[in-house]
């Protein structure tokens, strides 16, 4: 079963130190993971001010700058992990360390036939 | 075996048969109506070639049968895939006999389930109440006072969460115990008092749902005799002991100081007791049982006036370092009224009222009048009960205030 992780947090929350250690630590554990045959992708992503947003409506494409959502959280990064059931998973998202600050919100990935 | 007996078989053991389908067929919708057809079988059968050694196990082994059937049929019009073939395989080929551990194990892991906090919990509990208990989706609907649509559409949610989040069928590990009981507690705690005082209607209690939450809770002792599950027992037991005393012929609430006694049910005291004694000694308890052991206090006391105040003071303080919330601040305020005095304890309430807690707690405002009666303050508690019962939402506690009322009058 596939599962997408995906990284909520408030930006500023983090230091530049804790950042680093925080990158270190994540890589840490995609390493166990690829090694257990249970990674398959994962990346952190740039601030939410380089966010684009874009809408086609009656043909028109509309692109606005930021967010689909104004949040106090901003997805900053996500995982796509292969696991067993929602209890592997539940286990792997509390060790990444932005879980400590942020949420990790667990998303099933639909099987296409 | 008449079919009354398998009327009584079906009620008791159904649920058991469910959760081991569950486990093997790994699909509700298939499990339930794999039970609904074995129990059908033995309807036919067991008049005509007998009841076999071990019914629960001969239920099992048909309702497994019926799925395959079920799954074949439903699969004919489609290429019969190597995936399908492989899990027909290994159906039949598991279990032979299911034993009468993997049957209980089974029964736990549906119960944590249901009761995953990765589910709402305004879905974990009629879920709970219709996988695990058996109970229909109208006697739910119809015990929590809303429509069997609503009820209906959040037990097909919560179903749906298992299958497409992939919950799995297990009992947690030891690790994860701790945070796994909770919402299984919680949920029977709820459905109990859903029961024992329902949250709104003429009705003071609702029988039906607190024997399911007692029932539930002794199932769960059984299997897993965690000392807060045993608290929570011994809490609802305790409770339910006082049921026919609380309210009187004409359905008026009777208080804890005015009841009778004698109609305390003995039975349910001794089991309650017995196992907070026996929660207490682990020193693994928490909230539950700290309340049960205040019930039990209370439950010693042969007169009202013989009640050891000094000691529920102690184990208020005790549930206030465990759970510090509002409401045990305020049940702590009456037990202090009575070791100490009326005003201490009208003291503590309004601060605890000033602070901006528990403004639109009936319980609160009743209290405070009460005292307020009781030190002779008539305006003041003529305001207290009358904000109270502006809030209260049943009819026995709306008449219980109106009586306060009148009484000042008077």
């Amino acid at each position: 079963m596939k599962y997408m992780l995906l990284i909520y947090g408030a930006e500023n929350s983090w230091t530049e130190d804790e950042r680093k250690a925080c990158m270190i630590e994540s890589m840490g554990i995609c390493d166990e993971l690829e090694k257990q045959g249970k990674w398959i992708a994962s990346s952190p992503l740039y601030s939410v001010t380089t966010a684009t947003s874009v809408r086609v409506r009656d043909g028109m494409k509309q692109i606005t700058d930021g967010p689909f959502a104004e949040t106090v959280e901003q997805l900053g990064g996500y995982y796509i992990i292969d696991v067993d059931n929602l209890d592997e998973a539940i286990a792997i998202a509390a060790r990444l360390p932005p879980a400590k600050k942020g949420t990790v919100e667990i998303r099933p990935l639909f099987p296409l036939p | 075996m008449g079919s009354a007996d398998l009327e009584s078989l079906y009620r008791n053991e159904s649920r058991k048969v469910f959760a081991t389908l569950v486990r093997l067929l790994g699909d509700f919708d298939l499990a339930e109506e794999a039970t609904h057809e074995a129990f059908a079988s033995a309807m036919q059968q067991w008049p005509e070639q007998g009841v076999p050694a071990n019914p629960i196990s001969w239920l099992i082994s048909a309702g497994r049968f019926k799925a395959i059937d079920t799954m074949r049929r439903r699969a004919r019009f489609k290429v019969l895939e190597p995936e399908l073939t492989r899990r027909f395989a290994e159906i039949e080929s598991t279990n032979q006999a299911v034993s009468e551990h993997e049957i209980e194990d089974d029964r736990l892991r549906l119960i944590f389930t249901c009761c995953h906090p990765a589910i709402d919990p305004k879905v974990q509990v009629p879920l709970t109440l219709r996988e695990v208990c058996g109970l229909t989706t109208e006697e739910i609907a119809s015990a929590f006072l809303m429509s069997p649509a609503t009820m209906a559409q959040r037990i097909v949610r919560g179903k749906a969460k298992i299958r497409d989040a992939r919950i799995p069928y297990a009992i947690p590990s030891l690790s994860d115990l701790p945070t796994r009981l909770d919402p299984v507690l919680s949920v029977i705690y709820l459905v109990f008092n859903e029961g024992y005082s329902a949250s709104s209607g003429d009705s003071l209690t609702r029988v039906d749902l607190s024997d399911e939450a007692i029932r539930l809770a002794r199932l769960l002792v059984e299997l897993l005799p965690d000392p807060e599950a045993m608290g929570l027992l011994a809490l609802m037991l305790l409770h339910e002991s006082r049921r026919v005393a609380r309210s009187s012929d004409v359905g008026d609430i009777v208080l804890l100081e005015e009841q009778d006694r004698s109609l305390w049910n003995k039975d349910f005291i001794t089991e309650g007791r017995r196992l907070v004694e026996h929660s207490l000694r682990s020193r693994r308890f928490g909230f539950y049982t700290i309340q049960a052991a205040i019930s039990a206090v209370h439950a010693e006391a042969k007169l009202a006036s013989e009640t050891d105040w000094t000691q529920i003071v102690a184990l208020y303080d005790v549930l206030l370092r465990a759970d510090s919330s509002p409401i045990v601040e305020l049940n702590r305020a009456v037990a202090i009224a009575m070791r100490d005095d009326i005003a201490s304890g009208l003291e503590i309430i309004d601060t605890i009222l000033s602070r901006g807690d528990l403004q639109e707690y009936y319980l609160a405002h009743s209290a405070r009048g009460e005292f307020l009666r009781r030190l002779g303050r008539r305006d003041q508690a003529r305001l207290a009960f009358e904000r109270a019962m502006s809030l209260a939402k049943q009819e026995p506690e709306k008449r219980f205030l109106r009586r306060r009322l009148s009484e000042l009058d008077g």
